[in-house]
């Protein structure tokens, strides 16, 4: 940012400059005009579904929003999962790369959790299917078995390992990297003078940890857990490949019947709808988009609000 | 527990009891071997088929939370005992994301290889192929393609735009701008696909329009966020200095951000640019829905069906046929390519990053 002096000489207009800076203009509105145009085509192009006949949804529902409920409860689901298994080893790493590794390696290591983003999500989800889903199977039998009695633990157990529960834990191999990378930011701009001032106190490294860093980083962690709550609720790939899906409520997490999510219903009948069911799906797809959008905003507003936190992404 | 204390009050902190300087270590070693030595008898004894060699590291390092713990709060009280506790579980949790980083790699390479190999996998198309054989040429000539008109359409106006945050914004739109292309990278990529898709039906009054060029745009909408970002950022780091000298010798303001600007920060930015197109490359979704998927070469970005890598891997992995082990192992051969094409760029980027940075002295 250049600093503006309170008595500004303006310079002379030239072409070039008005050419340049309308330029810059127009593609820093474009961006906003994008994101009102995502909102618009997908509003308009999903009017249909809202006023469709009952006869053109698919089994037995027999309006638009008894045919995304199940949908939003299986994204909402699967994407809370994850978090509640990414957030705290999330954080473990961060601390781990930022206050416990040597300062030599620190970085290294961190382009190391980076690598995991780089991974495409339909490599996930062959990975997920392939490696996964048959490791944990027997797991997941043997909890059936002597927990069986907790409903979330009820049978009959999945043959494959293709539960909602293997999806959560792909979903959070796939969220860590941008918690991670967030929560590391925060933690190293946490001011020295606390963390020293912690130590002279006698604290151990722990003690240092919990009364001056984490609550530094609080509303960091809570955004950072946000920004990967808005990419699971968002991941299609990996979640159509792993799950073996099903159209209603299911809150058992280890049967093969499971609720499916909206963006790998989407992935999954896509390329065979025609007709009002491509304005369904869209629909579904702006639903996606609306509950994202404002998780995303939230998140970021939570962000901004500590303007240390700017260079964190 | 307090014993330790009451029987000698006088110690203070300093001086009292402490674990031998790299008992930890040992103590850690010696849980993986109690833990190795119990899968072993279990082995032995016949009772589980095969060595469990994961299952004895997780034991292993679970023993090892609990022993060190207890010797710790034996010896060296409570407080120090959970900040050991505390190491052993923060360290346990990096060594956990990069098991599935590592397995993922291992996997990939070892069922990727096979196919890989094939001398025709990257000189043919998949075009009359049933069962073995064939190749990725088509989907690769189409995620270049795609992912190439993505990159022109990118940079330009993500780079103009972060031009504009950095040099020209102030106020409520520059605002706006900065938030709503953060909130925007966090835009699903499969909700960017039919967006694309609800775009060029209206636009061609076609409800079932499949083509490259709508992979383009659906990936642009992913890119430019990103590309802005990093942009913005490099700007932000050329020092002020610069800029006023250039004006002090009556440059405009617009050549000055041509000839000093941007050259001071090339670096950065192409390596930010290299970042996102390695971000977009593996997308599926979005390709998914508006390019489709085809098992021939297409060259034209404006017509007909194009495949590219990601939406092969993932059809060769939904759509097999007869002989299924052919079709799975294409999909892992399409997943090595991409893991290397993505790793290429990353280690591309970061070199870039390393030899061209304008060394700031700090």
């Amino acid at each position: 940012m250049t600093t503006a002096a309170a008595t500004t000489i303006k310079a002379r207009q030239r072409p070039g400059d008005r050419i340049f800076s309308s330029a810059t203009l127009i593609a820093g509105g474009l961006i906003l005009a994008v994101l009102a145009a995502v909102a618009i085509f997908l509003l308009v192009e999903s009017l249909p579904a809202f006023i469709a006949d009952p006869g053109e949804f698919s089994g037995d529902t027999t309006n638009f929003w008894s045919y995304v409920g199940p949908l939003v409860f299986g994204t909402i689901y699967s994407a809370i999962l994850a978090l509640i298994m990414a957030v705290p080893v999330a954080i473990g790493i961060a601390l781990f790369i930022s206050h416990f590794a040597p300062r030599k390696l620190a970085q290294g290591l961190g382009y190391l959790v980076d690598l995991l983003a780089a991974v495409p999500s339909v490599v996930f989800g062959l990975w997920g299917i392939g490696v996964l889903a048959p490791l944990v199977q027997p797991f997941y039998s043997n909890l059936v078995d002597w927990f069986g009695w907790f409903p979330p633990f009820a049978g009959p157990v999945s043959g494959t390992g293709r539960t909602i529960f293997t999806v959560a834990i792909v979903l959070a191999v796939m969220i860590l990297p941008i918690i991670t990378a967030i929560c590391r930011e925060i933690f190293l701009q946490t001011p020295l003078l606390h963390e020293e001032a912690a130590l002279a106190l006698g604290a151990t490294r722990w003690e240092m940890i919990r009364m001056a860093v984490l609550p530094f980083g609080l509303p960091g962690i809570i955004s950072a857990s946000m920004l990967g709550l808005g990419r699971a609720l968002g991941e299609t790939m990996a979640v159509a490949m792993v799950l073996s899906p099903s159209r209603e409520v299911i809150f058992q997490l280890l049967t093969s019947q499971n609720s499916n999510t909206i963006a790998s219903n989407i992935a999954l009948n896509f390329p065979e709808a025609h007709g009002v069911g491509v304005n369904i799906l869209l629909a579904t797809g702006l639903m996606l988009f609306v509950v994202t959008l404002l998780v995303n905003m939230l998140a970021r507003t939570i962000i901004n609000s500590r303007k240390a936190f700017s260079g964190a992404n | 527990m307090t014993s330790v204390l009451d029987a000698a009050p006088l110690t203070n902190s300093l001086t009292a009891g402490k674990l031998p300087r790299r008992s930890s270590l040992w103590i850690l070693l010696g849980s993986w071997a109690v833990s190795a030595a119990i899968f072993a008898m279990l082995y032995l004894s016949g009772s589980v088929d095969g060595f469990n060699i994961v299952g004895t590291v997780v034991f292993g390092t679970v023993l090892y939370c609990v022993a060190i713990y207890v010797l710790s709060r034996l010896v060296e009280g409570s407080r120090k005992a959970k900040d050991r506790l505390m190491t052993a579980l923060v360290t346990a949790a990096f060594i956990i994301a990069l098991l599935p980083l590592i397995s993922i790699i291992y996997t990939t390479v070892v069922n990727g290889l096979p196919a890989f190999l094939t001398p025709t996998f990257f000189t043919e198309s998949q075009r009359n192929v049933v069962g073995a054989g064939g190749g990725v040429l088509h989907a690769i000539v189409g995620t270049l393609m795609v992912t190439g008109m993505a990159t022109l359409i990118s940079v330009p106006i993500g780079l103009l735009a972060s031009i504009y945050l950095v040099e020209y914004g102030r106020g409520r739109l520059a605002k706006a701008i900065t938030f709503f292309v953060d909130v925007m990278t966090g835009i699903p990529s499969i909700v960017a696909g039919l967006f694309a898709f609800a775009l060029f039906a209206l636009l061609f009054d076609d409800p079932g329009i499949r083509f490259g060029f709508g992979g383009s745009i659906a990936l642009s909408v992913l890119m430019i966020p990103v590309v802005v970002r990093s942009s913005e950022e490099m700007l932000k780091l050329v020092p002020n200095e610069l800029r006023e000298a250039a004006f002090a010798l009556g440059v405009p303001k617009w050549l000055t951000i041509l000839k000093v600007v941007l050259p001071t920060s090339i670096a950065g930015i192409v390596t930010g640019v290299m970042l996102s197109i390695a971000r977009v490359i593996g997308e599926t979704a979005p390709l998914l829905i508006i390019a489709g998927f085809t098992s021939s070469m297409n060259y034209d970005l404006f017509g007909e069906r194009m495949m590219t890598l990601p939406v092969f891997v993932y059809t060769q992995y939904a759509n097999q046929g007869a002989d299924s082990q052919a079709y799975i192992d294409r999909a892992w051969a399409g997943a090595l390519t991409l893991i290397v094409i993505v790793m290429l760029l990353n280690g591309l980027a970061r070199l870039i990053a390393h030899w061209f940075s304008p060394k700031l002295g700090r």
